[in-house]
């Protein structure tokens, strides 16, 4: 009898284990940054090469860092989740335009609309590596003393911003 | 056939000639060792069961251009191997630090050799413990 409980036992923690463990995506790694102070940051403006897009432009607001590329796929997905988000403006949009190609990316701007407040143009990765950047696109929600609150890993979608970003934007604006 | 075998044989031995990074980062092989060594102890974020010295996306390519750099400006192995946890976490290694977070994972296998001997002994007691020879074992 108390064998059978045993396996019984043991069964049931092996499902538990599973259960748990299958339905998390291996793929998605929790960032380090969540939490803590977003990584200092400078970059040339990609629309006006002259101007810099860096810590200080995030500063005392919160904002949306979104890491994107013209060869990106899952960008092209969430460039009109992005548009429309940037019409009813909750928060500022920032760019980071990642490992990509100026013309490139100022075409793509051109032709499917600039949801950012400015992007970055971070050409060699250098900033994407200092983010813990891996696979665009990816949205950093930063809180205006610059402490990343939330990063999500993919294409961003009406149903992703209501579920995961919401609560924390209204955690953030309620509680200043 | 012979020909198509030994066709074989040599594509099959030869595989470890099409390795992504056949350049050598260093003059130095004091350097170029410890490049080695790290590349191959950091798993690519991307494609993750590869390490970034046998894999060729884009982000391997980037970090093996850090590691360089980082070498290059006289960084310890243990300063490179913090920047990288710093910012991937400890998923980057595929030898993570022991800390409260990966302990589980260290300490995992002795648990489950310490379970399996348990669970031996056990069963060689109950055996031992059952009579030797066949007609004991049917009269009791």
């Amino acid at each position: 009898m108390v064998r059978y409980v045993t396996l019984i036992l043991a069964f049931a923690m092996l499902v538990g284990v599973f259960w748990v463990g299958l339905q998390q995506d291996p793929s998605k790694l929790p960032s380090p940054y969540i939490g803590k102070a977003a990584p200092d940051f400078d970059l040339p403006s990609l629309t006006h090469p002259d101007q810099r897009v860096n810590s200080a432009s995030l500063e005392g607001q919160l904002a949306l860092v979104n890491v994107w590329a013209t060869w990106c796929v899952g960008c092209r997905q969430e460039h009109e989740f992005l548009m429309q988000l940037a019409t009813a403006n909750p928060l500022p949009i920032y760019g980071i335009n990642w490992r990509d190609n100026r013309a490139d990316a100022l075409r793509w701007l051109q032709q499917l609309g600039d949801p950012y407040v400015a992007s970055g143009f971070d050409e060699d990765a250098r900033v994407g590596i200092d983010w813990g950047v891996y696979g665009a696109p990816e949205t950093f929600l930063v809180s205006p003393d610059g402490i990343v609150v939330y990063k999500h890993l993919g294409p961003l979608t009406a149903a992703i911003w209501e579920r995961d970003f919401v609560p924390h934007i209204e955690n953030a604006n309620g509680a200043q | 056939m012979k020909r198509i075998l030994i066709t074989f044989c040599v594509l099959t031995l030869t595989a470890g000639a099409y390795a992504i990074d056949n350049d050598k980062a260093f003059d130095d092989p004091e350097l170029q060792a410890r490049y080695e060594d790290i590349i191959d102890e950091v798993r690519c974020v991307k494609c993750q069961n590869q390490n970034i010295k046998d894999s060729n996306a884009l982000i391997a390519r980037d970090l093996r251009r850090e590691i360089r750099r980082m070498l290059g400006a006289g960084m310890t192995d243990a300063q490179i191997y913090d920047f990288l946890v710093e910012r991937y976490g400890d998923f980057v290694l595929y030898r993570p630090r022991a800390s409260g977070k990966t302990l589980i994972l260290w300490i995992a296998p002795a648990l489950l050799l310490l379970g399996g001997a348990f669970m031996m002994v056990q069963i060689v007691r109950r055996r031992m413990a059952m009579p030797i020879d066949d007609d004991a074992a049917e009269q009791g």
